[in-house]
């Protein structure tokens, strides 16, 4: 994996942190006020009802969104207004709620694009197929095959995706997302719509590109089996607030969190 | 009967009887065919980048040329011309990604598309404007592009090539095949195609869409330069040269818009079905029909393959 640009983060370093984050449209206020900071190396929950603002926080974190207030600092860098192609390049990486593929692209270009800022030689050379760019062609080729090893879709390798099954899609996007050889990864609802056994799939994956790559990863979850198994910390936002923070332990006795989740016993 | 007979019979015995005019209008039909596939793929290069039809592509033929011309006049050199206004479409790609696609931006289609009618009324005002509006002579000359005819014997009579119209051949299939291979060979094709399908995944894959957008306009811009260096040797440098933007129409219904060979094998039926239409079953109704032909074919295609040749066929959940 590529070294890492600026200071060094160390597993259990904070490599990302959001500060005091709010994020309005016109009079609707879909975050207030959020901070909360990502660890290296670990695997980060957030979670919340519907329309909690958590899907706004990811996007805010890889660029879609420029918070109205706040910052986000991601790798010791303090950055205000972040333009999406400058997170990818810095290393963060994410998946949709509502799998957004190349559907007319094979499984195979669908990962050789989630490498595009990796490859530098020239077009003329590409389309030449000539030197360098063959060698590059090759060698990222190569990176790509690994992934789809990894994640079990050698046989889907020359399919369009968008005549796959749902669940193997949201598997491409993973690996698309993985291409990008990313420090962040951000999974948005990664086993939404999926049986028990693509859920579990799923989880085996997670987990294991958190140990063997040692990606940090931040995700969205509804199940919150799968949310207390998998995650070390989990942030929960209620109305775009943050209600509480710390382990799955912790945040499964918070009086808040069970108000928010179970509604509240009015007395 | 009669009538089945002229139809049906009796222009395929005339092509039998002069194997040489037949094979002199084919040839014809081959050169523009090749123009409008180069025209075509214009289209289909920005249709798949940003999903519109770029109305304005007509007209950027036209200011190319204009632009190439009008600085030789100015007492430019030839190639230094030809590397200006290069450079001149160039600015003005970037000019409408800044100026029209960037504030457009998740605006439906047809936004969209009106923005490049809009476009096409400002490139005529300020072609006009600087240019005058008076038809001008393509600099073929002092560009090396030949001049004259070759008549070869062939199959019992002669078939006479104009060495212009070889040249704008040889130079639109180069065209063609270096736009095919860029489309589907670079990164930065792959990068337009994944754009094409989805921005959202683009961008989140650290594609920017303002750099694909300026790429894609300033190819455009080429091939309209092309187009109207061969298209206006051909004939004269006007604004009437527009036209050839709708002649683009049916071979995109033709070839599907999305799709770099339907572009090609299209241009070529549409060429060719026009010469061959207008020579031998043309006199049935007058001649004049070559103008309208291309939108017959087109329409009839539409009715078996609504998707185009090529064209992706769409099949949705509902």
């Amino acid at each position: 994996m590529r070294a890492p640009d600026g200071p060094l983060i160390v597993k259990g370093d904070v490599i990302l942190a959001a500060e005091n984050v709010s994020l309005g449209f016109g009079g609707v206020k879909a975050l207030t006020d959020v901070s909360f900071d990502i660890q290296k190396g670990e695997i980060r929950a957030i979670i919340g009802p519907n329309g909690a603002g958590k899907t706004s926080m990811l996007n805010c974190i890889n660029g879609f969104y420029h918070p109205t207030e706040g910052s986000i600092t991601f790798k010791g860098q303090r950055r205000p207004r972040m333009r999406p192609s400058e997170a990818a390049r810095g290393g963060i990486a994410r998946t949709f709620q509502n799998v957004a593929l190349f559907k007319g692209m094979t499984t195979l270009d669908n990962l050789m694009a989630g490498r595009s800022l990796k490859m530098s030689r020239g077009f003329v050379w590409q389309a030449l197929r000539f030197g360098p760019a063959m060698r590059e062609e090759v060698e990222h080729r190569k990176a790509v095959e690994e992934i789809i090893d990894f994640l079990e879709i050698q046989a889907i390798r020359r399919t369009p995706v968008g005549k796959l099954p749902y669940g193997l899609q949201k598997r491409v996007e993973l690996g698309r997302a993985l291409a990008m050889e990313p420090e962040v990864l951000l999974l948005d609802e990664p086993m939404a719509g999926m049986n028990l056994e693509e859920k579990e799939d799923m989880c085996r994956f997670i987990l294991d590109v958190n140990q063997q790559f040692g990606t940090t990863i931040a995700l969205i979850e509804h199940d919150m089996g799968v949310v207390m198994d998998l995650s070390d910390r989990v942030v929960v936002l209620e109305y775009g607030r943050k209600i509480a923070d710390g382990t799955p332990a912790e945040v499964k006795r918070d009086e808040r969190v069970i108000a928010a989740y179970l509604g509240q016993a009015h007395a | 009967m009669d009538l089945l007979y002229k139809i049906f019979v009796d222009p395929f015995v005339q092509m039998g009887a002069a194997p040489d005019l037949l094979v002199q209008t084919v040839w014809e039909g081959l050169v523009a065919g090749v123009l409008y596939s180069l025209i075509a793929l214009g289209f289909v290069l920005i249709f798949t980048a940003s999903g519109v039809f770029n109305f304005a592509l007509g007209i950027m033929v036209v200011f190319a040329a204009l632009t190439l011309v009008g600085l030789t006049e100015k007492g430019v050199p030839a190639y230094l011309a030809l590397a200006l206004t290069v450079g001149v479409m160039f600015v003005l790609a970037v000019a409408i990604e800044r100026a029209v696609l960037r504030p457009l931006v998740n605006q439906p289609d047809i936004i969209l598309f009106m923005a490049t009618f809009g476009l096409t009324y400002f490139l005529i005002g300020l072609g006009e404007m600087i240019f005058g509006g008076s038809p001008k002579q393509m600099i073929t000359d002092q560009l090396g592009l030949p001049r004259g005819a070759v008549d070869i014997p062939m199959l019992g009579g002669m078939v006479s090539l104009q060495k212009i119209d070889i040249a704008a051949a040889v130079i639109a299939s180069l065209a063609v095949a270096s736009l095919a291979l860029f489309f589907q060979k670079t990164r930065i094709g792959r990068a337009l195609r994944a754009v094409a399908d989805s921005h959202k995944a683009a961008l989140s894959v650290g594609i920017s869409l303002n750099q694909i957008w300026i790429v894609v306009w300033f190819t455009a811009g080429i091939v309209a330069l092309v187009t109207g260096i061969m298209w206006g040797a051909r004939s004269e440098v006007s604004f009437a040269l527009e036209i050839i933007a709708l002649k683009a129409l049916p071979v995109l219904i033709l070839g599907g818009f999305t799709s770099v060979p339907g572009a090609i094998v299209g241009g070529l039926i549409i060429g060719i079905g026009e010469k061959l239409g207008e020579f031998y079953w043309g006199p049935l109704v007058g001649g004049g029909i070559e103008s309208w032909l291309a939108y017959f074919i087109a329409l009839g295609f539409l009715l078996v393959r609504p998707e185009g040749l090529f064209g992706d066929k769409l099949i949705e959940r509902i």
